[in-house]
């Protein structure tokens, strides 16, 4: 029987939006290969998550132990090798994110699985899958292939695939004893810490005006603030502007900033990397203001406005300022 | 403390008209610019910052042609002791894996405490070498590291997680860390300073210094293949706002009026 294993994602007793993604994928391709859909679930006291999972799947491999309260990619890949070794599904699906960014790739040299990572799209074909993924930030989409027979492993890119409503599964948990012992661990998680908040909160704007790398200098930002103030917005901005330092990060936009949902987001020298687009797709109204015509943030954005963000910016200012007095 | 930093030379993109090559493997490289992999100028800083510190060298490694000696170079300008090229004919096709292989057996050769890799590169974007990497030459290692503090025989290093949460985590060394961007701030590298170590010799090694068999390498030692590039789909895509500046003004105007509620 061929068996597509999903590896849940959870964290601080949520389960998060790229397991139910991979679910979807999974199960479209399960039934397309007369297989069945497994889940495997690592935790401390997560019995509560197994039956929120279980109609999702045929089974739900739950693996529950103290050593697993917080996630620790060296104690992941002890519980998982067991799990994997014994179940051979065809294909493990684990999410393209922090958590499995950090253990897909050793798991994947542990097991001498083929691991293709960062996937956008997959595909049945013949004995094997084809998988697409984006390169060149996003700019161009590539068709990779396996060169080697299953099973395989493959990090699905987060919110790159739709959940689907379904009939539910036979869903059986079925707990699996932890092979986790006390012994060494050369890595160890000590806490959580989050960012410090920012003086103003993005996530209630109603018109956010966010600036990304195309701004080039930090001394060009109050430019764009000025056009924030103009329209009665807040400014927030793109990862590129936290990492050098120009904003704090309290403003950043994206997967690893605030998630936002303004009535209109103006993206102002933003390309658009796929971390930002996750972060504003939700917004109303999007317009973007970029000078290269196939940067990826014209495919989300409502309005589209091709032009050096230098020349535009300040015309537009001078426009709503002009017009909010008449 | 001894650290080895792996590096990529990349083609910059952002902002550039980039078409597909006559292969329809590979984007058009011509008059494009180069630059060191943005993630892993973080890499090379962090490391020179932790020499600056508490002593010990850096050295860069590179797989690639003899252009990537200009991002080593670089590197060497920025504070690097030592870079070392892997180039080899029988490296070509390599994929995320068989990449890791090579830094690996590479890396076997020099004493180190520590290594730092990019999180990922700006062409590709595996985000998978420096993990692969660790696991092959058997140490632990830390993802998304966006803060390091050194301590006796180990590492405290903060993650970075999603929405703007962080994970503390302790490493024993050696270990291998995968540096996320905005961890330090670069610093700028002059023409002087790319002179002054215009004749510092980068040591070249192929897969037999290496003692790698051709089959462990390039695209007979990858586990996948990239068959053909093409552009992403265009969706719905954006209504384009086109005219005059003041044109474009006003219809932007309109729509935060309608939209957004602008008063």
């Amino acid at each position: 029987m061929k068996e597509i294993m999903v590896i849940a994602e959870h964290r601080r007793g949520e389960i998060r939006d790229v397991t139910w993604e991979m679910l979807s994928k999974g199960r479209q391709l399960a039934e397309g290969l007369g297989g069945e859909l497994g889940i495997a679930l690592l935790g401390k006291g997560v019995k509560n998550l197994a039956e929120v999972l279980k109609p999702a799947a045929h089974r739900v491999f739950l693996i529950e132990d103290d050593r697993l309260e917080f996630y620790n990619s060296e104690i992941y890949e002890r519980a998982l090798i067991q799990l994997i070794t014994e179940r051979k599904p065809l294909l493990t699906f684990i999410g393209h994110t922090a958590q499995g960014m950090d253990f897909a790739p050793s798991l994947a040299v542990r097991l001498k699985l083929p691991l293709a990572t960062d996937c956008i799209g997959i595909e049945a074909k013949d004995e094997t899958f084809s998988l697409t993924r984006q390169i060149y930030g996003g700019k161009i989409n590539a068709e990779v292939s396996f060169l080697k027979k299953g099973p395989y492993m493959v990090t699905l890119r987060s919110g790159a695939f739709p959940v689907m409503e379904e009939e539910p599964l036979s869903g059986e948990i079925v707990s699996v004893p932890s092979p986790l012992t006390d012994e060494g661990l050369a890595r160890r998680f000590i806490e959580f810490v989050e960012a410090a908040a920012g003086e103003v909160d993005i996530t209630q704007a109603d018109i956010l005006v966010s600036v990304g790398r195309g701004i080039k200098d930090a001394e060009n930002i109050p430019m764009v603030k000025g056009l924030a103030d103009s329209v009665g917005g807040v400014l927030s901005c793109s990862r590129p502007v936290v990492d050098k330092k120009w904003l704090p990060k309290g403003c950043q936009v994206g997967t690893s900033g605030k998630t936002v949902k303004p009535k209109v987001y103006i993206a102002i020298g933003i390309s658009g990397a796929f971390q930002h687009i996750a972060g504003m797709k939700g917004s109303g109204t999007i317009i973007a203001i970029n000078k290269d015509p196939k940067a990826p943030i014209f495919g989300v954005a409502h309005y589209g406005i091709v032009a050096d963000l230098f020349k535009i910016v300040p015309v537009i200012k001078d426009k709503i300022k002009e017009l909010k007095k008449s | 403390m001894n650290i080895v930093v792996c590096i990529k030379r990349v083609p910059d993109t952002t902002d550039a008209d980039i078409s597909i090559d006559k292969s329809g493997k590979d984007i058009d490289k011509a008059g494009l610019a180069f630059d060191l992999n943005e993630w892993d100028s973080y890499a090379i800083e962090e490391a020179i910052l932790l020499k600056e510190k508490s002593g010990g060298t850096v050295t860069v490694l590179s797989m690639g042609g003899e252009d990537s000696n200009e991002s080593l170079r670089k590197c060497l300008a920025m504070g690097a002791d030592d870079a070392i090229r892997l180039t080899d004919p029988a490296f070509a096709g390599s994929d995320g894996l068989a990449t890791s292989r090579v830094l690996a057996e590479a890396i076997r050769k020099i004493p180190f405490d520590l290594i730092l890799t990019g999180t990922q590169a700006e062409d590709d974007g595996y985000g998978q070498v420096g993990v692969t990497v660790a696991e092959i030459l058997n140490i632990p290692h830390v993802s998304l590291v966006n803060r390091i503090e050194v301590q006796e025989k180990k590492i405290k290093a903060n993650r970075e997680l999603e929405g703007g949460l962080e994970e503390v985590v302790e490493v024993d060394l050696p270990a291998l860390l995968t540096i996320q961007t905005g961890i330090n701030e670069p610093r700028y590298v002059s023409i002087m300073g790319i002179r002054k170590v215009a004749k510092k010799e980068i040591r070249a090694h192929g897969a037999s210094d290496l003692n790698l068999k051709p089959e462990e390498v390039g695209l007979s030692g990858s586990d996948t293949r990239l068959e053909k590039i093409f552009p992403p789909p265009v969706g719905e895509g954006a209504t384009m706002l086109e005219g005059k500046p003041e044109e474009v003004a006003q219809r932007v105007f309109d729509i935060l009026k309608d939209k957004g509620g602008l008063a």
